[in-house]
């Protein structure tokens, strides 16, 4: 499960993202900087290749002038938060009810043997992890993963060694965080 | 023709952008309410209306706006809750990325209501593609003069903000969710005190979902009375139905609840029938926590009528015959499908997603999820069924949030229509072992 374990190199945010974090406190009343916190973890996790190392959270913590704990302990909670290294592409795999009626264990056994890894497992050219998730709300169009901030659907072993291909090539966008 | 209240632009070319809004009707509720009614009008069309919660219980809508405390001198909020996680449920989100400015619009008209000057739009994390298009339609909003400083002149001011979350089912409980938009772990709160006396940053808070907060739009555009005509008894108005499964058109479709079951299934205008032309064996109609219905009692209730896709007609017969309208995550199953491996499947799910604060919930889904597991993978016993549905009565009730009871309903609804084939399980555990490890060797061989 979750540890808080690796410390991770140093870590600041850019000064784009510094900037991003500031404003976005301002949404909310004097004094409730703190409401900031999740999408200051996604900002930072996006920032620090996809996880929050606890540098990492200790910056959200000063940036939002609130203790490290409280950081912790949220980052902890929310599985969106990955509190060790993953890949390049983390290929987050729906595998609840209606995604597994469709197809969705097939297909997840099928990439974990292509991949040569398991569950929460990174390829050692450190390009692929594999997450399997719960729900993530594409049930009409299952099987699905999630990679980064888009959704891929109506996915089959051929769009898999498609989209596997399209990685190694540099051709998928996983967004970034910031208005597009 | 079936009518739609929501969905009707859906399909026009730009609608998610502001002009095409617009030009389509959009932001007409606003004007009206803010020029022509008063806040308590605008309420009392809601009550007229006989709005229902769209985002499960089905509560009244107007007679939960009505609750709100309204203290001098304290801010009033309105939080829209957009963390649509119900297994089986996507229609939030078809909403909010075709038609954006709806669900703004209806924010707007309804924080008038309610008296708030900041709103906020609580977002599942991982529709962060849809935080950035409600972002640039909030901007678009501004600029149009409908957020901001005494809007269109009329001396309403209002704020509107998205927030996103970052991964937890529990946090579309309305407390959990009020818990993480003050930045902390999503841990729902003992209520009362209810989040219309004390919510975020203990002010009062009404908490509603995108669905409902979208049909705030037509019933103020066209009157509650006229919102009431539609459906049938206390199920008012339109639904939007997320079907999934193994159906030949899954999608979100907007029904005017009044339609048969057997329509929604098996008419090419909706579900399209079941796919390569197997049978139905089995529904959940209302996303993974409502029990779960056997084909015989999908169609028709228990005393042989039509069921209709009604909150009344779903319920017909109580737990022991009936299920719920739920979200309208409707999820259909045909005859191929293992009831024991998709009872399993949402255990886990509802394992993971307990936050672990009551320990019912906490302690009850782990072992619910752990027994499934060993009866579908073949060392079931016998002693099993049982414990399943005497832990389950155990989780049932006894927690402080729904979460418990919508992990219990879906093991014991299983049980009390499909006994047999968790008796099967643990009589020929070799056939059900085989039917796991094909899964994965057909996987390979594709």
């Amino acid at each position: 499960m979750h540890t808080l374990t690796q410390n991770g190199t140093p870590f600041k945010y850019s000064p784009a993202a510094l900037s991003e974090v500031q404003s976005l406190t301002k949404k909310y009343p004097e004094g409730r900087a703190k409401s900031a916190i999740l999408r200051a973890l996604h900002i930072a996790q996006e920032e620090n290749h996809g996880w929050l190392s606890v540098s990492a959270m200790d910056e959200v913590a000063a940036t939002l002038g609130i203790t490290p704990i409280e950081v912790y302990e949220v980052a902890s909670f929310y599985s969106m938060y990955n509190l060790n290294p993953v890949g390049k592409y983390v290929l987050e795999f729906c595998h609840t009810g209606p995604c597994a009626i469709e197809g969705a264990e097939s297909l997840i056994e099928y990439t974990k043997l292509k991949l040569g890894i398991g569950k929460n497992q990174t390829t050692p050219d450190g390009m692929f992890t594999i997450k399997e998730v719960e729900c993530l709300g594409a049930c009409g169009y299952a099987p699905m993963m999630q990679v980064g901030e888009f959704y891929h659907e109506h996915l089959d072993t051929g769009k898999i060694d498609q989209f596997i291909e399209d990685c190694r090539a540099d051709k998928i966008d996983k967004g970034t965080w910031k208005m597009h | 023709m079936a009518r739609k209240l929501l969905l009707e632009h859906a399909h026009v070319e730009g609608i998610h952008t502001y002009e095409v809004y617009r030009k389509n009707g959009g932001y007409r509720s606003v004007e009206k309410a803010l020029k022509t009614m008063s806040p308590e009008a605008v309420v009392e069309e809601v009550k007229k209306s006989g709005l229902r919660g769209r985002g499960g219980a089905g509560f009244p809508t107007g007679m939960k706006w009505s609750f709100l405390a309204k203290p001098e001198g304290v801010p009033r909020y309105l939080v829209c809750n957009a963390d649509e996680s119900e297994p089986g449920t996507f229609k939030d989100r078809y909403l909010m990325e075709k038609i954006p400015h709806l669900l703004i619009e209806g924010m707007i008209t309804s924080s008038y209501a309610l008296g708030a000057n900041t709103s906020y739009i609580y977002i599942r994390g991982e529709y962060s593609w849809i935080l950035f298009i409600l972002e640039k339609a909030i901007a678009e909003a501004y600029a149009a003069g409908w957020l901001g400083k005494n809007i269109h002149g009329s001396g309403y001011d209002l704020d509107l903000y998205v927030n996103i979350g970052a991964g937890a089912y529990i946090c579309g409980e309305e407390t959990a969710l009020l818990e993480s938009l003050e930045g902390k772990r999503g841990n729902p709160r003992i209520k009362p005190p209810f989040p219309a006396v004390k919510g975020l940053w203990q002010s009062p808070t009404v908490v509603n979902n995108v669905e409902t907060i979208a049909a705030v739009v037509p019933i103020v555009n066209d009157g509650g009375d006229e919102y009431a005509k539609i459906g049938i008894g206390k199920s008012t108005g339109t639904k939007l139905i997320s079907a999934s499964g193994n159906i030949n058109k899954p999608g979100v479709y907007e029904i005017e609840m009044s339609i048969t079951v057997e329509e929604f299934i098996y008419s090419d205008q909706w579900c399209g029938g079941i796919k390569r032309g197997k049978k139905l064996k089995a529904c959940v109609p209302g996303g993974s926590s409502v029990p779960i219905l056997p084909h015989f009692l999908v169609c028709k209730t228990a005393a042989g009528e039509d069921r209709l896709m009604t909150y009344e007609s779903l319920a017909d017969g109580g737990f022991a015959t009936g299920s719920m309208l739920g979200s309208g995550g409707f999820i259909v199953y045909d005859e191929d499908q293992c009831i024991v491996r998709n009872t399993w499947n949402f255990a886990r799910f509802y394992a993971h997603e307990s936050c672990g604060q009551c320990s019912p919930c906490r302690e009850g889904t782990g072992w619910m999820e752990k027994v499934l597991h060993r009866m579908e993978n073949g060392a079931g016993k016998m002693s099993d069924i049982d414990l399943l549905v005497d832990v389950a009565k155990k989780i049932e009730g006894n927690t402080i949030c729904p979460l418990g009871d919508a992990a219990a309903w879906p093991v014991s609804a299983a049980i009390r229509h499909f006994r047999e084939e968790f008796e099967w399980h643990v009589n020929e555990p070799r056939v059900c072992m085989e039917r796991n490890y094909g899964l994965v060797r057909e996987a390979v061989i594709v």
